[in-house]
């Protein structure tokens, strides 16, 4: 591995290309424009190749030269790598040849795929000196920080909408991180937090740690294309809520293209919305490529910001690949949930019923066509929203301790299922 | 009672460091104006070469969007608060 090398050469506005340097910042002063880490790609293609990553432990971190820390990664060293299951099972349900899920339900260690975002935007924060850290969140963030930061023995503080599952919220505190409940949804715990980051010497990860944080995201799409042989899919089905995960997954093919660590071959990349929030969706499918903000109400409280910070980003790659998006609502959701469930034995948080509901519809509409190849992106995992779908799942069939009536209950069913 | 502006990090260094600047203007485009009167160079942060606010800028009326109420044209009254804030990545 590259020790203590850095590829990173400085940050830089993704709307005026103006240079900063590679400190805690994250919009651009002329135009409030996001701003992104500058790789020297010339130094990455002589310490990247597929050999040398193969010969490196199986973490998000074997692809580190691509990921925006100065030396080795210092908090979450274990995170990533989770299972592509190819979904046969699903696949035929679904009608298309070829499918598979990328599963990072089983992320190490809070079980979703902001562990990967969190372990980059934390290493960074250790390197720039900060010893307290926190975050705005829909609640897997929050359980990301909070887990990361305790291992790392850094202070933390999330903020979160008060009426979050309630999965979500133990699985903060139980780390002994702050966890403030704000009286509103996201977007209101987001301008708050954008207000305290301005305030307070913090490592805000997705405030002014952001450019760091966000090329975590890379390494799904990386993990993608070395797990499926060192290739692009031909589509990429992502759940959106601010929409930077699709950009990096995106990204993170144009980059594997460009260092030739993958044939260039065509791909599209497709957005998946809950109707109760789809400001990105509702763009793509009337043709525009601005959004209008909405306020949420949806049952995928992950998806649910109605200002998505990188909803123009996810627009035009979605034009630019020749991706399409759609929306489910919540009954949908629900369905999708129970589809993965059924189909792979993959209990999926409620954005994952979404991102099989929308591949469903895709599917149907012939727009990812029956005879090609497609990966979901599942990114969080079931038992953190069961009350989404606790009433929804059957009961169980209580008896007695007995042969009998074990016995007398499948009669009984078996003759339900005759009648 | 005026309008207070709640200025972010990345526009103070126009406005000598101030976290809070009074207008009173009576409605955001208004008090855009009014901010570069004072504070030249600020507007063309805020607003793009048509005039309309920057799509990473947030503006916000008592914790309201203005997207959601009358954008540059919504109503400013004496003891209002703005709040002016760059878009951030979700949750």
């Amino acid at each position: 591995m590259a020790n203590e090398k850095s590829f990173m050469k400085a940050l830089k506005c993704r709307e005026c290309g103006h240079e900063y340097p590679l400190t805690a910042t994250h919009v651009c002063e002329f135009d409030f424009g996001p701003l992104e880490v500058v790789y020297d790609y010339e130094a990455i293609r002589g310490s990247l190749t597929r050999a040398s990553i193969e010969s490196r432990p199986q973490t998000m971190w074997r692809y580190r030269e691509l990921l925006p820390v100065a030396g080795e990664p210092t908090v979450g060293t274990q995170v990533g790598f989770t299972p592509l299951v190819k979904a046969d099972r699903l696949a035929k349900r679904l009608g298309i040849r070829e499918l598979w899920i990328k599963n990072d339900a089983v992320n190490y260690p809070t079980l979703s795929f902001k562990d990967r975002v969190v372990s980059v935007a934390l290493s960074r924060a250790v390197e720039l000196g900060f010893t307290t850290v926190a975050c705005a969140s829909t609640g897997n963030l929050a359980n990301s920080v909070a887990a990361n930061a305790a291992s790392a023995g850094l202070k933390a503080y999330v903020f979160i909408p008060a009426d979050l599952e309630q999965g979500k919220v133990v699985n903060s505190l139980v780390y002994g991180a702050n966890v403030i409940g704000i009286k509103g949804h996201y977007d209101e715990v987001n301008r708050l937090c954008a207000e305290i980051a301005g305030k307070y010497g913090w490592a805000f990860v997705n405030v002014n740690m952001r450019p760091y944080y966000a090329e975590g995201s890379k390494s799904l799409g990386f993990e993608v294309q070395e797990q499926l042989g060192w290739r692009i899919p031909q589509h990429t089905v992502i759940p959106m809520a601010s929409g930077s995960l699709l950009t990096k997954i995106h990204k993170s093919y144009q980059e594997f293209s460009k260092l030739g660590l993958v044939p260039n071959t065509k791909w599209k990349v497709h957005g998946a919305q809950a109707t109760g929030c789809n400001p990105i969706s509702a763009a793509q499918k009337a043709g525009l490529d601005f959004f209008k903000p909405v306020k949420p109400n949806t049952i995928a409280k992950s998806l649910a910001i109605g200002t998505p910070a990188d909803g123009f980003y996810s627009l035009r790659v979605m034009k630019d690949t020749g991706g399409h998006c759609d929306d489910v609502t919540d009954d949908e959701i629900r369905e999708g949930i129970r589809l993965l469930a059924d189909c792979e034995g993959i209990f999926a948080e409620t954005a994952g019923g979404v991102t099989v509901g929308v591949a469903k519809k895709l599917i149907a509409s012939g727009k990812i066509p029956a005879e090609d190849s497609a990966v979901l992106c599942i990114t969080g995992n079931g038992l953190k929203t069961l009350d989404a779908v606790a009433n929804h799942v059957g009961q169980t069939r209580e008896i007695r301790p007995s042969l009998r009536e074990f016995e007398g209950l499948l009669e009984a069913e078996g003759a339900a299922c005759k009648a | 009672m005026p309008v207070n502006i709640r200025i972010p990090t990345p526009l103070r260094k126009l406005t000598n460091n101030e976290e809070v600047v009074e207008v009173t203007a009576t409605t955001i485009g208004g008090a855009i104006n009014e901010l570069q009167t004072r504070y030249p160079g600020i507007q063309e942060r805020l607003l793009d070469e048509s005039g309309t606010v920057r799509r990473f800028v947030n503006v916000y009326v008592n914790e309201e969007d203005i997207r959601f109420l009358q954008n540059k044209e919504t109503p400013l009254k004496d003891g209002d608060e703005v709040s002016i804030i760059p878009a951030i990545a979700g949750g």
